[in-house]
């Protein structure tokens, strides 16, 4: 039994939505996270997969306590990350670091690689004393697999894959245990995008990294991921390992999400049944009562407007899904082998 | 110059029920840093009923092709230095700006990635498509708010009638893409350019999209050129593909010979990083280095830094793109050896 390193609680966060402007008053909530609870295991990689709106960027704020939730927990190592002092705390942001989704727009361009990677050695000074930051940066970039002779260059001097990184250089630089990829490849192209996904792989297996990896696309998360959660209007909808999320989905909105992903096989254009969804994802200001699936599901039921259903197994299945009905369903959804 | 021997020009260049043929086209961008050739030599066509799907990567030159297809270029800093576009065997580049716009909407018409930017924000979505029935076919505000909401409800957006006083950012990204849909359907174009239409979308709503796409096309008859990156969209609606990197068609093939045998080495080393089920938790086989810089490009085949297969011939001598087979060219010294191979 691995330890959890990282251990989510009933997380919430909503968001007031106001209304005037010298006197502001609570019209509602954007419910991006309602709920969410998970566990991280040292040296594992944890999907989370959603479409936009569905809180899983929220979710990273979160976790990255760039956000205060509204309820809920964070447990780094057994604690209470909310409990802890200003010194406990920052000591504490060494070790979860965070790669974003545009490495256009979070490098300073108007900064040096070797000072954009070595900003957070000012902040924790004990990692690397002044004197050896340069050599340290020059480790970073040669690990990431960039010239390490570039250390003088600016962002706009290198292209989107590199750009990338050196975002993962600079999430690195602290020595975390954690790193939360937001959408780490997105804005990469296909034949870039092959190369961070194993330069992510190679950084986990050689500093026993976990990762909680945000994506949409779910080819890209099956190939890193250990386990998967599905995430729908602030919620888990499922989560297993990544052969019962793939293999054996439950949930309806994780069947539909699995079927709509083009398969880059032309022979499979006939045999593959899609479920089309109708309409769009309702406003995370006023989701659905019940379920909140049940507006675009083809299963929903008097009982899925009135009861939310709980993230449990249930029977006939090997693993939690948030469906009344959960039933197993076959799903060509990624190359056959 | 190289298109004698592609496919579709079938060396006269002749149309039978061709619609649209780009040929031989090269555009450049003149820039303070330098000349950027973007567009060397692209070749291509599409005729009715049909859709090409033009793959590539960032920077490949596959929109700017389109951009001056429907003459939306900037120029400058874009020069079009050779090559033609012909719409029904009649060269676009040089007709008149007045004989263009005719053809724009009614004979070509395209819809762009991005719905938040390319509908304009002060005016209704309505408005903007009541807006071409009104300047294009003469018609009464009365009667062209009748046939946008008409359309409005072809592209399935429901309560169109209501829908159409709503703004664009009272659409979900979704709802904008599909009146972005009716608007370039409105004047019931032969050819649709669609630059990416789904990449900004959920994959649940690309599905919605597609499918409204493929549906359309059918009733219409239209040709569809569709730009993109995704190799999973592309293997669901293309007929045929042309590949392209840095300006060039590298390979053009029928939908299912490409995916089963690709005939050029980029072809096949973008299908093949793609994440795989049989292959995980392995490392993903990936196309080494960056696509080139277009204001210096590579003497000899653009690809051969990055190629598993180059061999010194391909640092010398540029590859023209050969027919090999029935339909399917390749622009690479060594195609026949790649599709002979197991």
């Amino acid at each position: 039994m691995t330890e959890n390193i990282l251990e989510v609680r009933d997380l919430v966060k909503h968001y007031p939505v106001t209304q005037g402007i010298v006197l502001k008053k609570t019209i509602g909530h954007v419910k991006a996270v309602d709920g969410v609870s998970f566990d991280l295991k040292a040296g594992e990689t944890l999907g989370v997969v959603g479409e936009s709106g569905c809180g899983k960027s929220t979710l990273s704020r979160v976790l990255m306590s760039l956000e205060k939730p509204t309820a809920g927990s964070v447990l780094y190592k057994g604690q209470d990350i909310a409990t802890l002092s200003a010194g406990a705390m920052r000591r504490l942001r060494r070790q979860i670091q965070l790669v974003m989704q545009d490495p256009y727009t979070s490098l300073n361009p108007r900064m040096t690689v070797g000072d954009l990677i070595g900003e957070p050695f000012e902040i924790h000074p004990d990692v690397a004393p002044k004197g050896s930051r340069r050599g340290k940066v020059k480790e970073l970039l040669d690990l990431v697999g960039l010239n390490p002779e570039h250390i003088n260059r600016y962002p706009h001097q290198f292209s989107g894959g590199q750009r990338q990184r050196i975002g993962i250089a600079r999430a690195l630089a602290l020595r975390p245990e954690i790193i939360i990829c937001d959408e780490p490849v997105s804005a990469l192209d296909v034949s870039i995008q092959a190369q961070v996904m194993n330069l992510l792989e190679k950084l986990q297996n050689e500093l026993g990294l976990s990762y909680v990896f945000i994506a949409h696309d779910l080819s890209v998360v099956r190939h890193l991921s250990d386990r998967v959660a599905v995430m729908y209007l602030g919620k888990i909808v499922e989560i297993g390992t990544e052969d019962e999320i793939y293999e054996r989905p439950t949930h309806p909105y994780t069947q539909a999400l699995l079927s709509a992903v083009p398969v880059p096989d032309p022979t499979l254009r006939d045999s593959k049944a899609i479920i089309r969804l109708t309409g769009d994802v309702p406003s995370p200001i006023s989701p659905p009562s019940g379920c909140r699936f049940r507006t675009r599901c083809w299963k929903a039921q008097d009982v899925c407007a009135e009861q939310v259903p709980l993230l449990e197994v249930r029977p006939g299945s090997d693993h939690p899904s948030a469906c009344h009905f959960a039933e197993k369903r076959e799903i060509v959804a990624s190359h056959p082998a | 110059m190289s298109e004698q021997s592609a496919p579709g020009t079938g060396g006269t260049g002749r149309p039978s029920g061709r619609l649209l043929e780009v040929d031989d086209l090269r555009v450049e961008f003149r820039t303070r840093d330098g000349v950027a050739k973007v567009i060397n030599g692209v070749t291509y066509h599409v005729d009715a009923g049909e859709t090409l799907a033009v793959l590539g990567e960032s920077g490949s030159g596959k929109s700017v092709t389109a951009q001056t297809v429907m003459g939306i270029l900037d120029m400058p800093p874009g020069f079009v230095t050779g090559g033609q576009v012909r719409f029904h065997g009649k060269d676009m580049l040089t007709m008149s700006a007045e004989e263009r716009r005719r053809i724009r909407g009614e004979g070509i018409a395209m819809i762009f990635q991005d719905s938040l930017s390319a509908l304009n924000p002060v005016f209704t979505v309505g408005f903007q498509i009541a807006e071409q029935f009104r300047v294009r076919r003469g018609m009464s505000r009365a009667d062209a708010k009748k046939r946008a909401i008409e359309m409005l409800d072809q592209v399935k957006i429901p309560n169109a009638k209501g829908r159409f006083s709503n703004y664009p950012h009272q659409f979900s990204g979704g709802m904008r893409q599909r009146a972005m849909i009716a608007m370039s359907l409105a004047l019931d174009p032969e050819v649709l350019i669609a630059d990416e239409p789904t990449t900004a979308l959920d994959v649940t709503v690309q599905a919605q999209i597609m499918d409204l796409l493929g549906e359309l096309q059918r009733e219409r008859r239209m040709g569809m050129i569709l730009i993109t990156h995704d190799l999973g969209v592309v293997a669901d609606v293309a007929d045929r593909i042309a590949v392209m990197y840095a300006g060039r068609i590298v390979e053009e093939a029928d939908v299912f010979d490409l995916y089963a045998k690709p005939a050029h080495p980029y072809t096949l080393g973008l299908l093949d990083s793609i994440p795989r089920l049989d292959e995980k938790g392995q490392e993903l086989r990936t196309i080494k280095g960056l696509p080139p810089n277009l204001m210096n490009i590579p003497p000899g085949c653009p690809f051969n830094p990055r190629c598993p297969m180059a061999q010194p011939v391909c640092r010398e001598k540029v590859p023209p793109l050969l027919q090999i087979g029935a339909g399917r060219a390749s622009a690479c010294h060594f195609a026949e050896e790649l599709v002979n191979r197991d």
